[in-house]
């Protein structure tokens, strides 16, 4: 029914010794949200930095519509379509709100030092239309990021805002798969669940695809098509939200194996 | 910046005032000795002494006293502040801050005393090459050891008590005091400049007055002057203060036409001002222009992409060094036939591009390395350079340490030679490149590559997730830097007349980056403001500045400036907004959060009814 978007492939990342991620096989259709779960240092955070070219697999492929990612820098990975967000919230923190979504879209405009020299009309069109799509993925937020926000540094940001930036980043490079690396972590109740809805939102109104860390299994629930579980850098089990949180394999990673099956 | 500071604002007539007796005398008595061990540093280096020729007033007070006598007046002062935080309440100001000054000042003043004892009866000469009976004389003030200490202790107790008076006295009062102090001192600085500019509008009657005529102001010169300002403090301050907040106040059209008055105004100054000094003071303003192209390079470089670039010299040199093989009949002999020997200004047309390739040269084998590493690689670079125009190798083409002498002047089609012999003309041709370089950084700031490169020295890996290619991003400021690091070095070797390996020596590179850390990291103005002070009055590294006296000790103080600065204000002078923000990131946060900027508690309230703070 739905374009395959992503597929990885046997892929394996070692750092030393230490397998990080071991076999693992995954992948994305259009329009899909995925989430990806599992303890901590289960090999989460390294899955992304890898489809997102920080960390260069050891084996196995990524396939992104139909091309290999694998040796792309990571700017050339944004450049085909792929955005993320980071665990710790990492904005340009003394840049302006609207600089940040500004310079997101470094690899879709192509302006150089030549058009800002002379003031070329080309040049301040472009300027036009970056400082126009900046502002058009910040309303999407509401009021929060926009008006007399728009030029104040990101570091006033409150946490929440910080986080609801860097999505606003992230949707500013113009990608079609976005990796959200725990967008609510560290937010109360009330605002998960807006973000809950904003990420349902991304997806119905923009056309995202979407994969996500998270640990908040409400959100879990709430938004995924499909729940990926890893643990120990290998993936235990795969399905929707009903399926993965029954299954034996994915309770024994999260609390353990009872007592006397220890024996 | 302590203005706006909630935390560590000083609030007076709070609370009870201390008994003047009641102090931490360990405390005192450290910091005491640490002032004097400062100011016998100061002494063994020679100030007093090789200072004295130059006269702040004639013939109460010398340099070479001042470099001792500022030392006690400031660490008194320092010693007393008291920082006031969130739900404390400020002593009332009294005898005890007066007291604690005193004692500090007389320790250190006991310090100056036992040097000169020990001057007197010891022989050191050999380890310390300014141990010397004129140095005894000058801490004696030419009287007897006895005399000499007694007195020290009592300048020293008394300067120190002063010191400490400044927290007494009312803000006013100390501003008023403050700036009497600060204009003497500068109106003796800027002596040349001054009767230079005032033999050509006639008003030489005024510096006769002011002046001693073998230099430093004369006692009613001083007078004069503190009058002068004084009187400024106390009554033209809060004019010029409310003409200030009015032209701020200002909006929309009319404030982009007061801003174009303000800024023809200066420009006309910037033209106008070369006609009526003479040859010492314009020479001084071209090689203060020079390095203000050479800094607003590095500024690009260092400020703006956030690459540590120890090696700038490099560019200077090849700039340089093209210009002159390409104008010089005496370039070296090993150049072919057809090389023609050239106009600058076509020159210049190839130096450009020359000096864009060497930036790539250089740049792409240390862009992929961060920090540490790329500042100790292109400090190499920038000595490989040097020694490369130095080789025995190279010197059929490049002179070897004989250099290239004979480099004809600016030709500008027929109409002027502009050479080192007519400093004004040098200054316009500065001038022009200046405002270009102004141009270039102003513009390339405000774009996709300016923002790709704060990005970058924000945080370079999230630069690269975010789509920025970070290797050309940064070789573009490295060409960048280059080009306006050409321009400088095409006009020093047309100005200069030669170029020598010596002049690329790795100092000049320091120095550039002492400029620009001084002026404010990434910001224009602060850079050129950093040039005027250190190359305009300290000197640069040859060229000497409104303090000739100083040369000797111009790398002590830039030294001192450094680490002054970094201490206190490492912003630097004229600061960027955003880099000032970087620095002090916690007092901002927190100043945001008293002004209600900062939107902790609007989240939890779900960002409705948010109201824009003014």
């Amino acid at each position: 029914m739905s374009e395959r978007l992503l597929t990885i492939d046997n892929l394996s990342v070692t750092f030393g010794g230490l397998h990080a991620l071991r076999d693992l096989n995954f992948h994305v259709d259009e329009g899909e949200i995925v989430s990806v779960i599992g303890p901590n240092g289960a090999g989460k955070t390294t899955f992304f930095n890898m489809i997102s070219g920080m960390v260069t697999p050891t084996a196995g492929g990524i396939d992104f519509e139909g091309e290999s990612l694998i040796g792309l820098d990571p700017n050339q990975v944004t450049a085909r379509g792929i955005a993320r967000t980071f665990q710790n919230v990492r904005l340009f923190a003394n840049m302006t709100i609207l600089e940040n979504v500004m310079v997101a879209q470094h690899c879709r405009t192509k302006q150089g030092a030549w058009g800002a020299l002379f003031q070329t009309h080309a040049f301040r069109e472009e300027e036009k239309a970056i400082r126009e799509h900046g502002e058009h993925v910040l309303s999407f937020f509401g009021s929060r990021l926009v008006g007399y926000r728009l030029d104040q540094p990101a570091s006033v940001l409150s946490y929440a805002n910080r986080r609801r930036l860097e999505i606003a980043r992230a949707m500013a490079t113009k990608p079609r798969l976005i990796l959200l690396d725990e967008p609510v972590a560290g937010m109360n109740p009330k605002e998960s669940e807006e973000l809950t809805g904003l990420i349902g939102r991304l997806r119905s109104e923009w056309g995202f695809t979407i994969v996500m860390i998270e640990h908040d299994m409400g959100v879990v629930r709430d938004v995924s098509d499909r729940v990926v579980v890893l643990d120990h850098g290998e993936t235990i089990a795969q399905g929707s939200y009903e399926d993965v949180s029954t299954d034996p394999h994915v309770i024994e990673a999260y609390l353990g194996r009872p007592a006397e099956e220890k024996a | 910046m302590s203005d706006n500071n909630p935390a560590t604002a000083t609030t007076p007539d709070l609370g009870e005032a201390r008994p003047a007796f009641d102090q931490d005398w360990r405390r005192l008595v450290s910091i005491g000795l640490v002032l004097a061990v400062a100011q016998i540093f100061i002494s063994l280096s020679n100030m007093p002494v090789s200072l004295d020729v130059r006269k702040i007033i004639e013939p109460l007070l010398s340099m070479g006293y001042l470099s001792l006598l500022w030392l006690p007046v400031l660490v008194a002062y320092s010693v007393s502040r008291e920082v006031v935080l969130e739900g404390m309440t400020a002593h009332r100001k009294g005898a005890h801050e007066i007291v604690a000054g005193g004692v500090v000042g007389a320790i250190g003043g006991a310090g100056i005393g036992l040097l000169a004892v020990l001057i007197d009866n010891f022989d050191l000469r050999d380890p310390l090459v300014n141990w010397s009976p004129q140095l005894l004389d000058q801490l004696t003030f030419g009287q007897s050891v006895g005399l000499g200490v007694a007195l020290w202790i009592v300048i020293g107790a008394g300067l120190g008590g002063a010191g400490g008076a400044m927290h007494v006295i009312t803000n006013r009062t100390r501003r008023v005091v403050s700036t009497v102090v600060l204009a003497v001192v500068l109106v003796a600085i800027l002596e040349t400049v001054l009767t230079d500019i005032s033999e050509e509008l006639f008003l030489e009657w005024f510096t006769d007055i002011i002046f001693f005529k073998r230099g430093g102001l004369s006692q009613t010169g001083a007078v004069v002057v503190a009058l002068l300002a004084g009187g400024y403090a106390m009554f033209g301050r809060t004019k010029a203060k409310e003409f200030k907040a009015s032209f701020d106040a200002l909006e929309g059209p009319e404030r982009v036409r007061a801003n174009r008055v303000v800024i023809s105004a200066a420009g006309l100054l910037l033209v106008l001002l070369p006609l009526v000094l003479g040859k010492i003071t314009n020479e001084l303003l071209a090689n203060v222009g020079l390095f203000v192209l050479l800094a607003l390079g590095l500024n690009i470089v260092v400020g703006l992409a956030g690459i540590l670039d120890l090696g700038y010299v490099a560019f200077f040199a090849v700039g340089g060094y093209t210009t002159a093989i390409l104008t010089s009949p005496n370039r070296g002999d090993s150049w072919p036939e057809w090389l023609p020997q050239t106009w600058w200004l076509i020159a210049v047309m190839i130096v450009v591009p020359l000096a864009a390739l060497t930036g790539l040269f250089i740049g792409a084998p240390v862009i992929r390395m961060r920090g540490d590493y790329l500042a100790i690689v292109t400090l190499g670079f920038g000595e490989i350079i040097r020694l490369l125009f130095l080789s025995d190798w190279l010197s059929g083409y490049t002179g070897g340490a004989q250099g290239i002498t004979n480099v004809p002047g600016v030709q500008i089609f027929g109409l002027a030679n502009v050479r080192g012999t007519d400093p004004r003309a040098v200054f316009y041709l500065v001038l022009v490149f200046c405002l270009v370089a102004i141009y270039i950084s102003w513009r390339l700031e405000n774009s996709r590559l300016g923002r790709a490169w704060m990005a970058i020295r924000e945080d370079e890996s999230v630069a690269e997730a975010m789509g920025i290619n970070t290797v050309n991003v940064k070789l573009m400021a490295f060409v960048v830097g280059a080009i306006l690091a050409s321009f400088s070095g095409a006009i020093f070797a047309a100005k200069v007349g030669s170029v020598f390996p010596t002049s690329f020596i790795i100092l000049v590179s320091i120095v550039i980056l002492v400029v620009v850390i001084v002026g404010g990291m990434g910001n224009i103005v602060g850079v050129i403001v950093g040039a005027v002070v250190l190359i305009g009055v300290l000197g640069g590294p040859k060229q000497p500045g409104l303090l000739q006296e100083f040369s000797d000790y111009k790398l002590l103080v830039y030294g001192a400036l450094l680490i002054w600065m970094m201490l206190k204000r490492p912003e630097g002078l004229v600061p960027n907004v955003r880099r000032s923000r970087e620095l002090h990131q916690e007092e901002f946060l927190q100043d945001a959060w008293l002004k209600g900027h900062v939107d902790d508690a609007e989240d939890s309230a779900g960002g409705g009814g948010e109201v824009a703070p003014t």
